[in-house]
């Protein structure tokens, strides 16, 4: 037995026989020609049949390996028959007299640097793309045909490297596993192999020239291990690995895409919790159907002096535009306590928790809190966005809050610039709120409770001092009787009810909010596939009949 | 001329097959449209030159689009961006 180390790009086991991919490279002389308009034309021939080649390929790929895979086919045509590509072939025939093989390399080494260069591994790894369309050209220039893979049985390939318009004359089915010697996580063997979902190892070294087909080997693409000629042990250890990813895997495709709801039917907003823009692009990969808490905060402490209106109205709509119609909870302002911003100027305070914060800042500095306001109600005009307070405590801040936003549009009006109407809602973080949640909830579109600090509050723990760990508990009985309550109050009054703080993702608890009739969890965005799952195998009514909520209980 | 700002959200940025797509798209109008990243620019119908701005996943990047049927072309690279990038 012998193994290789790699980088996995798939994980995954995969245990066969191997299949060695070697290839012939073709190698390009300069000569001097006489009569460029002849090579001009020999060479747009080539390119033509090329791009008549890449075109069946393309539809090879479409009916094998699916839309995705096969658009690489369609980028290839384009990049041949791009302006800048054949501006340079042809311009290097005619000014200096050469052959159009000669030409064709120059342009492809030429192109593939500018790739090569690049400070981004996957856009060095598009040098591939490069050589690979012009190869093909140089090909068809030089009469050659290209090798052809003859597997008899699904097979674990390895290669050197594989280039798409080699991978694409694979036989899906018979393919177990890539395995190259080069490549890196963005080469097309790479991409491929996610799209096929199937383990791949890149960089391992392997010595292609002396491995031999039919080969029994095992993949590890957990580990980045692949073993030539395994032992019975090893090859037992595989099968027991390759068993509990299949259970794995299952699960996940049953629940991408799908929409969140029980087992009788209530739908639940399953949202991310984001502190930067650049989190978008997690709240997208993890199918999130919105964002239930948008921490403005970030903007602030990202700058040296205060963000003007319009630099925070630029970031508001951009990420109301990006989330496309789906609904975008941002939060106003939570400076203060543990999160501190030095032009604030903020004085050292005894209590920081219990201390000037959040709300209480906006609130006794207007014009800081109607900068953002305004900011936040333009951008509502371009999108589905939402506006919540935090560190709520009495119905007058409320009242005030409101009538600070209505001068905000009275203004806007004014000045004849445009703003939607988006929903307003309060956080119920405060012992005091969750006791007024029901006067609250007539002033306000929803309710967000934050665990975090309601727990902090409630127990009288303060959650930075790490010798209180121990009677930091989110759990406690009194927590869920005040969310209970709350959600309660929320829908007495016809408003929806939802959870931010770290508890909603706390799959011990999903089932026990689902009973109390929360409406939406707002989640960390890697905890919106596992909580979704819980969510789709609860049936809340057959829950509660069986006794198990909790707080339904105590209350 | 019409203007929008764009922040990629897929994880691999402006990658060939949304490139590839992006040109085949701006293709289908008249009007020019160009793609910036800060100082660098590029042509839309132009792959390498999309490319070659290396745009990654959290930048942003800005249209211009001037032309004839400068309206269609905006709503339908918009719309391509959301759905795709």
């Amino acid at each position: 037995m012998k193994n290789y180390q790699g980088k996995a790009v798939v994980r995954g086991i995969a245990i066969g026989k191997l299949y060695v991919y070697k290839k012939g490279e073709q190698k390009v002389k300069r000569e001097k020609i006489t009569d460029s308009d002849q090579e001009v034309r020999r060479y747009i021939e080539a390119r033509d049949k090329a791009s008549q080649q890449l075109g069946k390929l393309y539809d090879k790929a479409l009916l094998e390996i699916g839309d995705a895979n096969a658009e690489i086919f369609q980028v290839h045509q384009m990049m041949l028959n791009d302006d800048d590509y054949n501006e340079s072939v042809v311009n290097i025939i005619r000014t200096q007299s050469v052959n159009a093989e000669y030409a064709v390399a120059s342009t492809s080494d030429n192109f593939s640097q500018m790739f090569a260069v690049m400070d981004d591994d996957y856009m060095r790894e598009r040098a591939a793309d490069v050589k690979d369309i012009s190869e093909r050209v140089l090909s068809i220039l030089g009469g050659h045909k290209s090798d052809a893979f003859k597997m008899t049985e699904p097979s674990i390939i390895a290669a050197d490297d594989l280039a798409p318009s080699e991978t694409v004359q694979l036989d899906k089915d018979m393919v177990l596993a890539f395995v190259t010697s080069r490549g890196s996580v963005n080469s097309h063997t790479a991409i491929l192999a996610r799209t096929m979902g199937i383990p791949a190892l890149i960089g391992t070294g392997i010595p292609v020239e002396q491995l031999v087909d039919g080969t029994t080997a095992a993949v590890d693409g957990f580990h980045g291990a692949i073993y030539i000629d395994p032992d019975e042990e090893k090859l037992k250890e595989m099968r027991g690995l390759q068993e509990e990813d299949r259970k794995r895997k299952e699960l996940l495709q049953l629940i991408k895409n799908k929409e969140t709801v029980t087992l009788d039917g209530k739908k639940i907003m399953l949202y991310a919790n984001i502190g930067d823009i650049k989190d978008l692009a997690l709240v997208r990969q993890n199918d999130a159907g919105g964002i239930g808490l948008f921490r403005s905060e970030f903007i602030y402490l990202n700058h040296d002096q205060y963000p003007t209106e319009e630099e925070q109205f630029q970031i508001y709509k951009t990420v109301v535009e990006t989330m496309a119609g789906k609904k975008v909870i941002i939060r106003t302002l939570d400076i203060g306590a543990d999160k501190q911003c030095d032009y604030f100027k903020l004085k050292p305070e005894e209590n920081p928790a219990l201390g000037y914060r959040a709300i209480r800042i906006c609130l006794s500095r207007p014009e800081l809190f109607k900068t953002q306001l305004r900011a936040l109600f333009r951008a509502s005009a371009y999108g589905n966005l939402a506006i919540m307070y935090p560190m709520i405590t009495s119905v007058w801040e409320v009242q005030r809050i409101k009538k600070i936003a209505e001068e905000v549009k009275e203004e806007l009006s004014e000045q004849g610039i445009s703003y939607g109407q988006p929903q307003q809602g309060i956080m119920i973080e405060t012992p005091a709120a969750v006791m007024i949640s029901k006067e609250l909830a007539s002033y306000v579109d929803f309710f967000s409770i934050g665990t975090n600090d309601l727990t902090q509050y409630t127990l009288a723990v303060d959650r930075q001092n790490p010798q209180l760990d121990d009677f930091y508990d989110p759990h406690h009985p009194a927590i869920l009787k005040m969310i209970q309550m709350v959600v309660e109050n929320a829908h007495l009054m016809g408003i929806w009810a939802g959870i931010c703080g770290e508890l909603a993702a706390d799959p011990e608890l999903t089932k026990e909010f689902l009973a109390m009739g929360i409406d939406e969890l707002s989640v960390s965005p890697g905890s919106i596939l596992p909580i979704r799952k819980t969510i789709l195998e609860t049936n809340i009514e057959s829950y509660k009949k069986d006794g198990n909520d909790k707080a339904g209980k105590t209350c | 001329m019409k203007e929008f700002k764009y922040v990629i959200t897929d994880p691999e940025g402006i990658h060939a097959r949304p490139a590839g797509m992006l040109v085949a798209e701006a293709k289908k109008f008249n009007s020019s449209i160009k793609l910036s990243k800060g100082e660098k620019g590029a042509d839309c119908k132009r792959i390498f030159g999309v490319m070659g701005l290396g745009v990654k996943s959290g930048e942003e990047v800005l249209f211009t689009i001037e032309g004839d049927d400068e309206d269609a072309a905006y709503d339908a690279v918009r719309e391509f961006m959301s759905e795709n990038l």
